[in-house]
């Protein structure tokens, strides 16, 4: 029996798709602003689920415990999504000497319905951690991110040739004891 | 001429679903109020119960950040476009009190 996993939201599949070269560009900037939070946005097409570009932010707060987007920063980049008709798939900061795990203030700012909130921790130097969220009215869930390799682009057309060797799946860190699953046959 | 104001994912569920709506008035409070009138509940999540700006959303006159521009008494005039966003932020604090408090 299959059992898929599917996230509160609704019109999403609680997975979080997104390219390893991404991944590896946020984490460079998460280890470049260590011992201080780094943060960012990964924008997509509306809709699409599909987070693209890499926008990595100005931490206003310069702080190893908390992260501001700039907003005067944050304006320009938002009406720069907006004109290309993205809206921001993925949200995206570091934890420096704590797990990469929602804080109580990161529940509280949790502002974006739609969005993936991507958390790495960079508390061991040599090994990044990386969890995926979403947050929606004060809920946490947690759900397995999927790393795609660039080369295999685009995506959709991995999920659809069914290919077991093109997508990797990870879950990062413990079993995701928060995530709402419903099962479907 | 009105306002146009520019409505956030997180609260088009006051505005049914519009990106963007109208309003009307000479500075921030008073377009909030206006707005309120059309679309109740909206000005219960830009300010606060003691009557300030709620720090969960940065609001933008033109390209000026209020809180530059004297927050809820910045003026606005007919033809402006004001920005509702949600402030983005959060990070380790909470978790990094709770260990110093739990000792780890």
């Amino acid at each position: 029996m299959a059992v898929r996993a599917w996230a509160r939201v609704g019109r999403l599949v609680a997975v979080l798709t997104i390219h390893r070269e991404i991944i590896e560009a946020i984490v460079a900037h998460a280890r470049r602003d260590h011992p201080d939070e780094a943060c960012g946005v990964v924008a997509g097409p509306v809709g699409s689920d599909a987070p693209l570009r890499h926008i990595p932010m100005e931490n206003a707060e310069r702080s190893t415990t908390f992260y501001r987007f700039d907003s005067t920063e944050q304006l320009r980049v938002w009406r720069e999504m907006d004109d290309r008709d993205e809206e921001p798939v993925v949200i995206y900061h570091s934890h420096t000497a704590t797990e990469p795990y929602p804080s109580r203030t990161d529940v509280s700012y949790a502002g974006e319905p739609n969005a993936h909130y991507l958390l790495v921790s960079t508390r061991d130097e040599h090994t990044a951690e990386i969890r995926s969220f979403r947050i929606v009215d004060g809920q946490v869930s947690e759900e397995p991110v999927q790393l795609v390799d660039e080369s295999m682009d685009p995506m959709r057309s991995i999920e659809k040739s069914g290919d077991p060797h093109a997508v990797q799946s990870f879950m990062f860190g413990q079993s995701p004891a928060t995530v709402d699953y419903e099962c479907q046959h | 001429m009105a306002i146009d104001v520019r409505i956030p994912t997180i609260l088009r569920s006051y505005t049914g679903g519009a990106k963007a709506v109208s309003g009307a008035g000479d500075n921030l409070a008073e377009l909030l109020t206006n707005l309120d009138g059309s679309y109740p509940g909206l000005r219960g999540r830009l300010i606060t119960p003691e009557g300030g700006l709620h720090r969960f959303v940065n609001i933008y006159v033109n390209d000026e950040d209020v809180r530059f521009l004297g927050s809820l008494d910045a003026k606005i005039s007919d033809g402006d476009t004001v920005t509702i966003l949600p402030a983005v932020a959060g990070g380790a604090f909470g978790l990094a009190a709770a260990a110093a408090v739990l000792g780890r």
